[in-house]
Parts: C-alpha cells; structure tokens; sequence
C-alpha cells in the first residue's frame, strides 16, 4: 500500500529579552544556579506577574514579519500540570486568544521548487526551570534560572509532508529569526526546540490518521531522521493491522528510533482557565504599524535584491541571505571589491568551506570582508591569477596583515611582465619538442599542456592569457 | 451533570488532592451540585454576549525590559527544606 505522511510542527523560541516574562529577573545564559530567580519566578505566595512590553513587542515582529494576522486583544491562560521545575503548578500561556494568529512561510526544497507552508498561530508563554536528576543523595536538584523566561510557541499547519519540508521549515523559521533579532534560536543550547507531531495514511485519503508527538528534538538532523524513523515505525504496525497509540515519544539519536515517553490518552489534562492575574493584552493597529516600520530587509526579499541587483543565480542568493551575517558580510565583499559574481563564489564557497571545516561563525571569521573584498580585487587588476589567490586565502586565515603585505612577502605577485613570460615560453617550447611539433601538425588542445608547463615553471605566478598568447606566436 | 466517584478520583488526582473513601462521597455531591448550578447557568442565552476575560474593565500595563532584580539566592534558601551546589533538592521525580 502507498502511504503519506502528514507532519505538523510546534517549535519554542527563546526570545532574547534582557529580563523575565513576568519579572524583572535577569535572562543571561550561563549564571550559576538560581542567581537569577527572585520570589515571583520561586512562585512565594502573593507575588503578582507584570508583562514585558518587549516579549509583547517580539512576538508581534514574528507576527508580522510573517504576514500573520495580529492579535489586538491577547488573553493569558493557566495550563496546570505539576512537577518541581514550575514552581507554581501551571505554565502562564495563550490558549484562545494568541497574540499571533493565522500566517505563512514559504519555503524552497531541494529540487528548487517552492512550497507555503501555514502558520496557525504563535502564542507567547513561560519557560520552566530544569531539572537535574543526578545523585542529590536520592533527590533531584533544580534551577529556576531559566523558570519564567519568555518563550514563542510557533505552531504549523498539518500541511508538510515529508522530512525534508520539515527541515526546509524548520531552517526557513530560524533564518527569519534570526533576521528579526528575536532570538539566538540555537537548538543545540534550547534556545530554539522543536516537537514534531507525525502521523500516516493512506495515499488519497482525507481523514488524518492517528498522531504521535516526538518531543524536543535538538538539531535539524535529527529532526529529519526522526520523522524518517517513526514513519518507518507506523507504516511497520498498519502493515501488520497494527493501530497507531496517540502518545509522546522520545528519539533516541544512537539507537535512530523513537521510543514511548507516556500515552497522552490518560495522562494530560491541563484543565486551562483564564490567568486572572494578568488582564487582556490590547494594541491598536498604530502599534502593529510601528512594528511593522522598523522591520528588516527579510530574506525572501533580500534574497530577490540579491538576483536583481548583484547578478547572483537563484540558488547563490538563496545560500548567501540563508544567514543575515552572511548576507551583510556578502554585500560589503561584493561592493568593495567591485566584482559581485566573483565575490558570491567566494563566500559562499571557498570561506564558508573554511568556517565550516574550523567550525566556526561567520562572525568569528578570521577574514573580514574587507580584506577578502580586496584579495578578489587583487584577482581584478591582475596583481594575482585566481589560483594563487587560494594561496594568499589560506595565509590570511592565520596572518592578520593586509592582504597586499602578503602578496609582497611571499612574492606572489603574478608575472606580467613580457621579457620574463617569454623567458618562461621559449624554455617550455624547447624542453617539450615532441608536444610542439604535434601542434604544429594541428592538434590544438595540446596549448593546454603547454601552457600548463609555463605555469607550473612561473609556479602559478605567470598570467595565463599571456603566456597562451605568446606561446602561439612563438610557435607559429 | 452528575459525577461519578471515579471522576472525583481523578480530579483529585489531577489537583494532587489526597480523599478518603469517606470524604468521596461528599465531595461527589458537592462538585455534582455546583456542576448543576452550571447547567442552570448554561440555559441563558449568551449568544449576543462577548466572552470575559477578565472582571475588570481595564487592560494589561506594560513593564519595560529590564533587569530589576538582585541575587537573593542565600535569602531564598533559607526558606527551603533542603538545597545543595545552589540547587533547591526535591523528593525525585523521573518522567
């Protein structure tokens, strides 16, 4: 039987705000346990929540920034469940009436084609402390540090279907994240986490098949190989007139399978009510426009600037706006170094090879645009061929002098001058008869053996337009 | 509506609520009476009226983003059964 998959996604977003949700404790990574929860976030009896304009202020610019529908009156709700690292016994969230409604993504997959993607909603919600289970003498130990910090839930529609549109999702809402300076959104340390909802049916079918939620997966791998395995997992039981449980399950990374966690049948029933310590959030459409002003240039239109204004193929300006660091440090190579073209392959090749191999941020990158702008300048005014300029590109990866210091001192500077590349020519054409005569006797393609030998004699330092040039007037 | 005895079980599960066989029975009666004043409730047309948030007629200030809040660890422990390496310590729980 053909089956399909049907795959919906809820991904929590860290916001980056100074301080709480609720409270005016700090938010900074890293701090030593509790330093940075005070008695609202210990939940002491009698403390009182107060909204951050900030977290209200970001999620709108998710909501708008994906041309989602905002909303004006956004109502807290109390999702209660209890377990030590949420020291109230519920979680303050958005059921009903969420700040950000109904928008899109649009996503590219592998083949180039397009997909959108719905958005249900996005609700603003806390985050709850962590637990650690490791030996307190046969009790847990917890940290509210991180209890009360501002999350976006970010819930999709149940329109994707297969891993790899999950993945394209997935990378497509963390670009625009990260170009909405909303969040760190780095799954590997939390700030991003996604859980994904996975069921089956069969091809043509229109009624939805049974769930599972694999929650908290930490890489988007992972999350590609997850969806992968589960599905392998469903298909197994229906084949075998099996019936799929609706329960969360866990994926285990070294095993690749996912495992039950608990049936959600019985256990969850949050029993939410309106927060009543918190009263309805209102804006008016002045302060969606305000929001709306100060948004960034966003990929898919940086993306189309980029093919329109630069020259850059579909494919090279969707590598190089798929980061805004990227992106930013792009347009300031192509415009210094005059040659947009060039300096697309460049970053997008030859220096994120080099982050990638050192595992390193573009931020962090030992060449700054400016210097990589004038290496391809140097390439321009042929002071350097394109080869040796790889020579120079590895040496400034630990020089920090300019990039013309380094030309100089390893005396790379290309051969341009006529009496030395004739030099080179006549000793090529004279240690190479055989090659010679067979030019002569018309087989063409032998000049690139030729003028492969003059380089190589020039080591990479001689201008190959002249040296072809001369070496067919010397053989004629 | 009526509610069972099994109901209650789990509703005082849910809220982690110890009853006793003994108490059962007259929490049952009592919940089912509330839920019965619902009903009642619930026979008023309500379809012209905007559901309510909240019982005031005002609307949520804002608190600007900043960190306003000092360490009081050592203060808070205090208050703590038991705490270790910073951590508050709780009887262990496992999913």
């Amino acid at each position: 039987m053909e089956w399909e998959t049907v795959i919906g996604l809820e991904v929590h977003v860290s916001l980056s705000t100074k301080s709480k949700l609720f409270s005016g404790s700090s938010t900074e990574f890293g701090a030593e346990p509790n330093t940075q929860a005070n008695i609202f976030d210990c939940a002491l009896p009698g403390t009182l929540p107060v909204f951050n304009e900030e977290a209200l202020r970001m999620a709108v610019r998710f909501g708008v920034a994906i041309g989602a529908e905002i909303g004006k009156r956004s109502v807290f709700d109390r999702k209660n469940y209890f377990y030590p690292d949420l020291p109230k016994g519920y979680q303050v969230t958005q059921l009903d009436f969420p700040t950000v409604g109904k928008g899109a993504l649009t996503v590219t997959l592998a083949d180039g084609s397009e997909k959108v993607i719905g958005v249900t909603r996005a609700h603003i919600e806390e985050n709850a402390g962590k637990s650690l289970h490791e030996e307190f003498h046969g009790m847990s130990g917890i940290d509210l540090n991180r209890a009360g910090e501002p999350l976006l839930e970010i819930v999709s529609e149940p329109e994707i279907t297969s891993a790899e549109e999950a993945v394209a999702y997935l990378k497509k809402l963390h670009t625009i994240i990260r170009y909405l300076d909303i969040s760190d959104a780095i799954m590997a340390q939390g700030s991003m986490r996604c859980d994904v909802n996975v069921s089956i049916r069969p091809k043509g079918e229109t009624e939805l098949g049974t769930r599972t939620e694999i929650k908290n997966i930490n890489s988007f791998r992972f999350v590609e190989k997850a969806i992968y395995s589960e599905v392998e997992r469903q298909q197994e039981i229906l084949e075998d007139g099996g019936r799929i449980i609706q329960e969360t399950r866990r994926y285990n990374a070294d095993k690749d399978i996912t495992t039950s966690m608990r049936s959600k049948e019985v256990a969850n029933d949050y029993r939410y009510f309106p927060e009543p310590d918190l009263l309805p959030v209102v804006i008016d459409d002045e302060y969606i426009a305000a929001v709306k002003a100060q948004l960034p240039e966003l990929p898919d239109a940086r993306k189309a600037r980029f093919m329109d204004e630069y020259a850059l193929s579909n494919y090279d300006a969707g590598v190089l706006v798929s980061s805004r660091e990227m992106a930013e440090y792009y347009e300031i190579v192509a415009s210094k170094s005059g040659d947009s073209k060039l300096a697309a392959n460049w970053v997008s090749q030859d220096l994120l090879g080099m982050l990638n191999k050192n595992n390193l941020e573009i931020t962090d990158s030992p060449i700054q645009a400016e210097r990589l702008a004038t290496l391809i300048a140097r390439i321009k005014d042929s002071t350097i061929s394109g080869k040796i300029a790889k020579t120079v590109f590895e040496a400034m990866i630990t020089e920090a002098s300019d990039v013309d210091a380094i030309i100089e001192a390893k005396g790379l500077k290309q051969v341009t001058d006529s009496g030395e590349i004739e030099k080179l020519v006549l000793e090529v054409i004279e240690n190479n008869p055989a090659q010679v005569q067979q030019y002569k006797d018309g087989k063409e393609q032998v000049i690139g053996f030729l003028v492969g030998q003059c380089m190589q004699l020039s080591k990479g330092k001689a201008n190959p337009g002249q040296v072809n040039e001369l070496l067919r007037e010397k053989m004629q | 509506m009526a509610l069972d005895k099994t109901e209650v079980e789990k509703i005082a599960h849910l809220a982690r609520l110890h009853i006793s066989e003994s108490e059962a029975e007259e929490v049952t009666t009592r919940i089912t009476d509330i839920l019965t004043l619902i009903d009642q409730m619930q026979s008023v047309d309500t379809e012209a009226v905007e559901p309510l948030a909240h019982p005031l007629d005002v609307v949520q200030r804002l608190r600007v983003d900043e960190v306003t809040e000092e360490n009081q660890r050592d203060t808070l422990q205090q208050l703590a059964p038991a705490s270790e390496d910073g951590l508050y310590l709780v009887p262990k729980v496992l999913d």
